[in-house]
């Protein structure tokens, strides 16, 4: 619809939208992370939930407990290997519509503990990852961005063809794999559904 | 507070048998510390924690340390005669000093506010004869650090009354804090990779099409 | 309460298995019908401040059994230590305790010291006490905080802890650049002198502190609610606090006269005049009590420093930022963190890094107690004991 016809209208107090804007408009403006701090980001968070960052401008005060309750996990801070699998079955517990943000540079990389033997390098090695936070730890007007780019990407989403999302898809899947505990490290390493190893960037 | 030689002579008056070394320390701080035997390692900590004088009510911290095998090389010269003519001779004699965990503690008084005494407990090897014993008996505090030590180095600690891996998961085989011990291969591919980093992804990743 | 460790029983150190599940003795109560309930609380759970779980055994509402279990944060920070040179793990130490990263970096400033024999110019000096202390005041704000959300008090009293904690971290920030990440000790010294006008900030941030404790104290202090959920919950027996290493503000909530600032004072603390509150049953309430009071010893601690800083160097000329390299040897250095006694032990082979770097957590060891503090209790006071503990997971796993 024409954008100058629509704020003329909307100035005579007539509003006209279509279903997918008043859906993602909803969603995006409603969106209830889950409860779930992992270290030092979490405390970052925490301060973006409080007095003078004041998440609640943005609909995403409501920390929920239950991952039944949430559609927002915030990976805030290192997946250390012996929470990975917890991780992603909290993860495969949230309902759909579901985003992750990955908070600083520990849950995009392993970070400044890339060289942990009990690291996890990077959340996205078992979860597809909406938003990514770098960091170390992301400030809360870094949060605040990412959640206003998080709801960029929900009001953009088109309900219908191919671009649909993944949670209006039958065929695409809601929960992955959960990794299990082996005598070395977590088997599989990572979910080849979901993350690939990056090629090389230059031949020397 | 007494010396550690002071402590040392009255350690071996009270517990018959035992022996102990005082260890120097290098460094300007001079935190000496004794060395003892495992076979009387309780009964000296239990005189430490016991006696009037020095009352160790308080285990601060208890570390395990990882000493590998070390060969070292002592050059010597000598002269001998070869084929009629005297000549000097450089040679290299190789000393191997077998590899050991050691377990140390550091004592406090809290009553009076005294310390440190340091405690080293040592492993026959590094293979089989990991076994220390534990001083959690004594002093609880030592409880998660003992299980600390086990999960990561492999002490046993005999005596101890919850000897489970504490950091790792129970089906870990590994000991990541033994110097030897070999992470998985799992590095992240880094933007601009050289030197070590190249070579494994080379192994690891895809090359550019 | 009985003998050290009365409550668990005995392994077969024959031969101890690689791993063994948990095995439950039960203390079944007299009114109890007999049937137990496992619950684990955690990893992920509201009220364990991270990711810590406990395996606790119910029998109705009252806990009979609990074992913490630890590692999900397990970051291999010793690991690290080892392979990094020793100024490359200043800014790791701010990742153990994140609340109290300025007190890390004391510490392993501290331990370095000794094994290379630094000294810290006076003005450097000055400078670790006043942020050592407006660490504390914000650590300990921010748990009273943390321990009435867990009482159930959701958000407010938190926000308000939050509230003044922002504004010491933006002290922290002109300072050092970070909020939460400080890095600033150096061996020897500071990183930086102190920007101009931040004397001026601190103090009067430290002139308007009272007034929030005021506010705080109002609230809660007399609150009907809170005494009687804390108080006799949790009690630690004095000697059951010293034999299991506990130190802190838990350790002197039991009455033990031992704060390392006087004990075995470090830094320049002999100097300021400051008292240090102790409790009386070692209970919830007085652990809590605790915090309230210190931050009220740290604030006179930080009025005498901020009025008597001297100007000049702030680290020591000799201190080598490249090519540290300390002579062979080993040394321990421990401070009276917010935590608890954090230390620092070290030693050294004579290469760029430690042979052995090993962080003596106060968290951790204060955990030893967990089971004591909670037999008996409802499972609801779990959530409170722990509170009063005062963990933080990056420190109890590193």
């Amino acid at each position: 619809m024409d954008e100058h016809l629509r704020n003329e209208l909307s100035r005579q107090g007539i509003f006209v939208t279509t279903l997918e804007e008043l859906y993602n408009w909803g969603r995006k403006n409603s969106l209830w992370p889950l409860g779930f701090g992992l270290a030092c980001c979490a405390i970052e968070m925490i301060a973006t939930s409080m007095a003078r960052h004041d998440l609640a401008r943005f609909g995403a005060e409501v920390f929920r407990p239950s991952p039944r309750q949430a559609d927002l996990m915030i990976v805030a801070g290192t997946v250390t290997k012996k929470m990975a699998p917890q991780v992603v079955r909290l993860y495969n517990q949230m309902a759909e519509p579901k985003y992750v943000i990955a908070m600083g540079a520990c849950a995009i990389s392993g970070g400044p503990f890339k060289q942990g033997y009990n690291v996890l390098k990077g959340i996205d090695r078992y979860l597809p990852v909406d938003v990514h936070i770098p960091g170390c730890p992301p400030r809360p007007e870094a949060l605040l961005h990412a959640f206003m780019t998080l709801q960029e990407k929900i009001a953009a989403q088109a309900l219908t063809g191919e671009q649909r999302p993944r949670h209006l898809r039958a065929d695409a899947p809601g929960a992955f794999p959960v990794p299990e505990f082996g005598a070395h490290d977590l088997q599989p390493p990572h979910n080849p559904e979901v993350w690939t190893p990056p090629r090389l960037a230059r031949e020397s | 507070m007494e010396t550690l030689e002071q402590i040392k002579t009255r350690v071996e008056l009270a517990v018959p048998g035992a022996s102990l070394t005082v260890i120097q320390n290098g460094s300007p701080c001079a935190q000496h510390s004794i060395l003892v035997d495992n076979e009387h390692a309780l009964e000296v900590a239990r005189f430490l924690q016991q006696d009037p004088q020095l009352r160790l009510d308080y285990l601060s911290n208890v570390t395990g340390v990882d000493w590998l095998e070390q060969v070292l090389q002592e050059k010597s010269r000598s002269r001998r005669v070869i084929d009629g003519v005297e000549r000097e001779i450089e040679e290299t004699t190789e000393k191997r000093v077998p590899g050991y965990l050691e377990a140390i503690y550091h004592l406090y008084s809290m009553e009076l506010k005294h310390g440190p005494v340091i405690l080293r407990l040592r492993t026959s090897d590094r293979a089989k004869g990991t076994v220390l014993p534990s001083l959690t008996p004594l002093w609880r505090g030592a409880e998660f650090q003992e299980r600390e030590i086990f999960d990561l180095y492999g002490i046993r600690f005999e005596g101890h009354p919850d000897l489970r891996r504490i950091l790792m998961w129970d089906s870990f085989a590994d000991h990541p804090m033994r110097k030897d011990y070999v992470e998985p291969d799992d590095y992240e591919y880094e933007p601009t990779p050289h030197d070590e980093v190249l070579e494994r992804a080379r192994q690891h990743y895809l090359p550019r099409t | 309460m009985t003998g050290p460790d009365s409550s668990h029983t005995h392994t077969d150190t024959a031969s101890p298995p690689a791993w063994r599940r948990p095995t439950y003795e039960l203390r079944p109560q007299a009114e109890g019908d007999g049937r137990m309930l496992e619950i684990s609380m955690g990893p992920q759970h509201p009220s364990t401040h991270g990711v810590f779980r406990m395996d606790v055994m119910l029998d109705g509402e009252r806990v009979v059994k609990l074992k913490p279990v630890f590692g999900y944060l397990h970051r291999n920070h010793e690991k690290i230590g080892e392979s990094t040179t020793y100024l490359a793990s200043m800014p790791y130490t701010d990742r153990l305790d994140y609340f109290c990263s300025l007190t890390n970096n004391w510490a392993y400033a501290l331990a370095v010291e000794r094994l290379a024999g630094l000294q810290v110019p006076e003005r450097a000096e000055y400078i670790r006490v006043i942020l050592a202390e407006l660490t504390r005041l914000q650590n300990h704000a921010c748990l009273g905080g943390f321990l009435l959300q867990d009482m159930g008090a959701s958000g407010t009293p938190l926000m308000y802890a939050f509230r003044e904690r922002e504004k010491i971290l933006d002290l922290f920030e002109a300072l050092t650049g970070a909020r939460m990440m400080c890095n600033y000790m150096r061996f020897g010294g500071c990183r930086c002198d102190l920007p101009p006008g931040w004397l001026e900030r601190a103090r009067a941030l430290v002139a308007g502190f009272p007034r929030f404790l005021d506010e705080f104290e109002a609230l809660l202090t007399g609150n009907e609610i809170l005494m009687s959920r804390t108080q006799g919950v949790g009690v630690l027996p004095r000697e059951l606090a010293i034999n299991a290493s506990i130190t802190g503000p838990g350790l002197r909530a039991s009455g033990v006269n031992y704060d390392l600032r006087k004990a075995d004072p470090y830094g320049i603390y002999p100097r300021f005049s400051f008292r240090i509150p102790l409790g009386d049953h070692g209970d919830v309430y007085d652990r809590y009590m605790m915090r309230v009071l210190e931050m009220r010893e740290s604030l006179k601690i930080l009025e005498q420093a901020l009025r008597d800083i001297p100007d000049g160097p702030i680290i020591d000329p000799k201190a080598k930022i490249r090519g540290f390299r300390p002579k062979p040897g080993e040394a321990y250095a421990r401070l009276e963190g917010p935590k608890g006694e954090l230390g620092f032990f070290l030693i050294s082979d004579g290469s760029p890094n430690p042979y052995r770097y090993r962080v003596r957590p106060p968290s951790l060891i204060n955990l030893t107690v967990l089971e004591d503090l909670c037999l008996g209790h409802h499972v609801a006071d779990v959530v409170i004991i722990l509170g009063s503990v005062d963990i933080v997971l990056g420190e109890v796993d590193r």
